[in-house]
């Protein structure tokens, strides 16, 4: 695979809690239109590190970040720079599924309307398109009316992501996003994930091994808050150059 | 499987606990006295309006008016309330009440002609209710939503003790702050003809509402799960945009019962009325004219009235529909908070 451009690169990254430091040094890369994997024992940052990516360690209350997040090539974390319209570049999908209590039509529309998107026509649109791309549409088109959750958890999930498609985002993070879901609906998610990688740059954190595997490009592996190790995906899986790597996918821990 | 006897020494042997047995009897008996205090005193003041409904009876033998009834005493069994309160509406020659003295638009019991028109009673507690809940609602949900969506913590941790400390508030200081400084102050601004009106009553009793409104709703808000707020401000909302079309939504049935509450509380609150609207019967819309609220009129005539007589068992009449009203209004926000909010977060 040949490499392509760097969308987002973290240069000496150091993420605080208060004292301590929930993120060690860590410079790293991020391709155009491709999927970056995360993966790492439970506490070890990966999450952490996503959320410094749209900022949204900001809402932390102790939190504090140190070296650079670069977003074609502009440092987010710099004074001048607009979170709201970070945001909206850099969208984001959480672990448990949070739809509002809305109607479906309500929870995409959500973000058309905050930018100012008033027209109905035009929402019709946006709503249509984002549910289509989520591979939702067909089965919510009938009801667009009914509550964001009343759908079933993998629904809601899927509803989840058309709602940040809806804002044109070009880079997705995406904080296990399956992980609460049944292995169907983690299937349809993955199958997603491979589907919008064509449109975004998606970063993805995972537990599951074999997810990542199956759909990132490039890999990641965060060990105490430290990137042990990042390279393409079966290099990673394959030939890993790090003993712990290799311990941590061989099963040997975890 | 063989038991061993290890397990049968401890396991088998089961333990009668005094201790645990007599808390729980002592817990449970206490609930249900808290629980029968609140229905006989719902008896009792409907008990004390039902002879004006029942027609006078014909015969009066005048007895000692010197004999103290007790009324309060919850040693007296049923009957005996029934048959001393019988024997006492013998007592005088009421010639009961009717339906359009009732309507009327006179409060005047104790004229020779009594009036009991309501009217101007509950015109004069729903303007000052209307008045403070206008007040203290925005202001109230207001600084619930600075305090549970925007303030830094510190701020949360003087904020949200130091309200809660004003729910507590002596009504009877508030009263009097309107009474001394408020009244002279709004008369000022405002250029009114009289110190003591409605809008001073509303002004003070909002007071006393907005802690309570406060609370409920900060509670509420605080109860809107963070991944909403997350969900939106990933999406390139602000701060203000989140907390309009997400956080205060997503709260509404609490803040609508807070409201409710709120309602309540101004209507059934006594001396903060007594001392700063007047207490003139008058059934205007004017806001700056006195009133005389309900809450109000039985503080101030309760005292004076002869036992037994019509007016009596009128203050009562107004006594159970202040009962039925916050009784009302109690019931609709426990059923909006517990049903609605939990439905709406489920999703049904």
């Amino acid at each position: 695979m040949a490499k392509t451009d760097v969308r987002m690169k973290t240069e000496g990254l150091n993420i605080y809690y208060g004292p301590k430091q929930a993120i060690k040094n860590v410079t790293l890369d991020i391709f155009t239109h491709r999927v970056t994997a995360l993966i790492g024992p439970s506490g070890c940052g990966k999450s952490t590190y996503l959320r410094s990516l749209n900022r949204m360690n900001d809402l932390i209350e102790n939190a504090r970040v140190e070296g650079q997040v670069l977003l074609d090539g502009v440092n987010i974390y710099d004074r001048q720079v607009d979170v709201v319209e970070l945001r909206k570049k850099v969208g984001m999908i959480f672990q448990k599924s949070n739809p509002f209590p809305k109607s479906i039509f309500e929870n995409v529309a959500y973000g058309p309307r905050i930018n100012g998107m008033n027209d109905k026509k035009k929402l019709d649109e946006v709503v249509e398109r984002s549910l289509k791309q989520a591979a939702l549409w067909d089965e919510v088109k009938d009801d667009l009316g009914k509550s964001g959750l009343s759908l079933s958890g993998g629904q809601q999930q899927r509803l989840c992501i058309a709602r940040a498609l809806a804002v044109d985002p070009e880079i997705l993070l995406m904080d296990e996003p399956a992980s609460a879901l049944d292995p169907i609906a983690t299937a349809k998610i993955e199958e997603l994930v491979y589907e919008l990688k064509n449109t975004y740059t998606i970063v993805i954190v995972t537990h599951n091994m074999q997810q990542a595997a199956r759909v990132s490009d490039y890999t990641g592996f965060f060990y105490m808050g430290e990137l042990i190790e990042f390279d393409e995906t079966k290099k990673i899986f394959t030939v890993p150059a790090k003993k712990q790597t290799e311990d941590y996918i061989t099963g040997r821990f975890g | 499987m063989q038991q061993s006897p290890d397990i049968s020494n401890t396991l088998m042997k089961k333990r009668f606990r005094i201790g645990e047995f007599l808390a729980e009897k002592v817990i449970t008996a206490t609930a249900f006295l808290s629980f029968t205090f609140i229905v006989l005193i719902f008896v009792f003041v409907f008990r004390e309006t039902l002879p004006l409904f029942s027609p006078p009876e014909p015969v009066a033998t005048v007895e000692e008016l010197g004999e103290q009834e007790t009324y309060g005493d919850l040693v007296l069994t049923e009957a005996e309330q029934a048959a001393e309160s019988k024997e006492k509406n013998k007592d005088h020659v009421d010639e009961g009440v009717t339906v359009e003295n009732l309507a009327g638009d006179r409060w005047q019991p104790i004229s020779g002609k009594p009036k009991y028109g309501l009217l101007p009673l509950i015109v004069g507690s729903l303007k000052v209710s209307l008045i403070a809940v206008l007040l203290a609602a925005p202001i109230g949900i207001l600084a619930a939503l600075f305090t549970a969506a925007f303030a830094p913590k510190w701020a949360k941790e003087a904020l949200k003790p130091v309200i809660e400390i004003l729910a507590g508030f002596p009504s009877v200081v508030i009263g009097f702050f309107a009474l001394v400084v408020l009244a002279t102050y709004v008369q000022d601004t405002f250029g009114l003809q009289y110190r003591l009106n409605a809008f001073v009553g509303g002004v003070a009793m909002s007071l006393a509402v907005i802690p309570l409104i406060f609370t409920i709703s900060e509670d509420a808000i605080s109860a809107v799960p963070k991944s909403l707020t997350e969900a939106s401000l990933a999406l390139g909302a602000t701060r203000w945009q989140t907390a309009l079309k997400v956080i205060l939504p997503a709260a509404t049935p609490g803040i609508f019962a807070a409201v409710l509450l709120g309602i309540g509380r101004a209507f059934g609150e006594t001396m903060i009325v007594l001392m700063a609207t007047g207490n003139a019967a008058l059934t205007s819309a004017d806001p700056f004219e006195p009133v005389r609220t309900m809450s109000a009129t039985i503080g101030a005539e309760m005292a004076e009235v002869v036992f037994g007589e019509t007016h009596y068992h009128i203050l009562f009449l107004i006594g159970s529909i202040l009962f039925l009203f916050t009784f009302t209004l109690n019931a609709v926000a426990e059923i909006f908070v517990r049903q609605r909010l939990m439905k709406k977060f489920r999703g049904d």
